[in-house]
């Protein structure tokens, strides 16, 4: 495509920007384990995609789900990847982000939240977050629930673990949990099999 | 219908397309503004719209409004010859064609379009109908008007 329809497509995604076009902005960002899909709403981070996730059917999933008007608009996520870069160097510990939970409903959402209360080097169990949800015998479903996260990283689910202490499962794939859990300094760095 | 696909996807698909035929009827320094009052448009209407099965030919009917909004705006100034061939050439149409494209910029906006849409952008008759808010035999009948005064412009 021509440089000239660059320009031109670069003023009008700051138009859209101005007149609150943009109900749902993305972009990609590098991560040590791949590229990772950043999607906010003018609420806040509404979706990340792992580096496993298909960014296509993600973004089909949005446009489903949220709002039609999907655009790339990089600028709009500077915050985002400041704070995941700076996560990824081990300098930062929390995050600030506003964050949009439209994804999510009823007890999943309720568990997600309660994920997001989960601090650095801390882990729980799906039993706990059962229960912190309001229904300690739905483990099973806080299971899913933690499975289901749409905003991971963010919304920490790699901190929960299998009742009993094994690792459990993980949406980006366990070595990737295994290297966040090793990052926050909570798995040694050649972890027990 | 299926459901409709991100905005990014039809931005990705036919912004090339919707600058080419901008390009062919209001001129270079036109086509970027107009350019943007299309997108925002579209982006605007997007949510509501209930056929996706011709997703180019919406966008270039939308084109096409702005396009003549643009002439209305400017007391139908035509377009300086010499940047119609340059900006031709950069949206990789052969430097040969120059002399052709810039006849082209001098047609009457309808005409003009409808030349665009058929040989810049490749359009059946039936989208440039769609593109021009017309019927199929108006279209033809722009299209024809438009060669046959080449025609006679370039002998």
């Amino acid at each position: 495509m021509s440089t000239k329809t660059d320009t031109a497509i670069d003023k009008f995604r700051a138009r859209a920007a101005e007149e609150g076009l943009l109900d749902v902005a993305y972009t990609t960002t590098d991560s040590p384990f791949g590229p990772l899909l950043l999607a906010q709403t003018p609420r806040g981070l509404v979706r990340v995609g792992l580096p496993n996730q298909d960014a296509d059917e993600l973004l089909t999933d949005l446009a489903t789900r949220v709002s039609t008007r999907v655009l790339e608009a990089p600028g709009e996520l500077d915050e985002v990847r400041r704070e995941l870069d700076l996560y990824f160097e081990g300098k930062l510990e929390s995050f600030g982000l506003p964050l949009d939970w439209q994804l999510s409903g009823g007890f999943r959402q309720r568990v997600l939240r309660a994920i997001d209360r989960i601090l650095y080097v801390e882990t729980r169990s799906s039993t706990e977050m059962a229960r912190k949800a309001g229904n300690e015998r739905a483990v099973r479903a806080a299971g899913t629930a933690c499975g289901s996260n749409p905003i991971p990283l963010v919304v920490p689910c790699h901190r929960v673990l299998r009742t009993g202490g094994a690792l459990g499962g993980y949406g980006g794939g366990l070595p990737m949990k295994e290297a966040l859990l090793q990052l926050e300094g909570v798995l040694d760095e050649s972890p027990a099999v | 219908m299926t459901a409709l696909p991100p905005f990014q996807t039809v931005l990705d698909d036919h912004a090339g397309a919707v600058m080419a035929i901008l390009h062919g009827a209001v001129g270079r320094d036109g086509a970027e503004d107009c350019f943007q009052e299309t997108f925002l448009a579209a982006l605007r209407a997007y949510p509501r719209l209930e056929d996706d099965s011709n997703l180019r030919g919406w966008l270039l009917t939308i084109a096409h409004r702005k396009a003549i909004d643009h002439h209305r705006a400017r007391g139908r100034n035509p377009v300086p010859v010499a940047e119609v061939a340059e900006v031709a050439t950069q949206d990789d149409i052969p430097e040969r064609d120059e002399q052709l494209w810039a006849a082209v910029g001098t047609l009457p906006p309808k005409q003009r379009a409808a030349v665009a849409l058929r040989y810049g952008s490749d359009l059946p008759h039936n989208e440039i109908a769609a593109a021009l808010g017309c019927s199929p035999e108006a279209a033809r009948r722009s299209l024809h008007e438009g060669l046959k005064r080449l025609r006679k412009e370039l002998a």
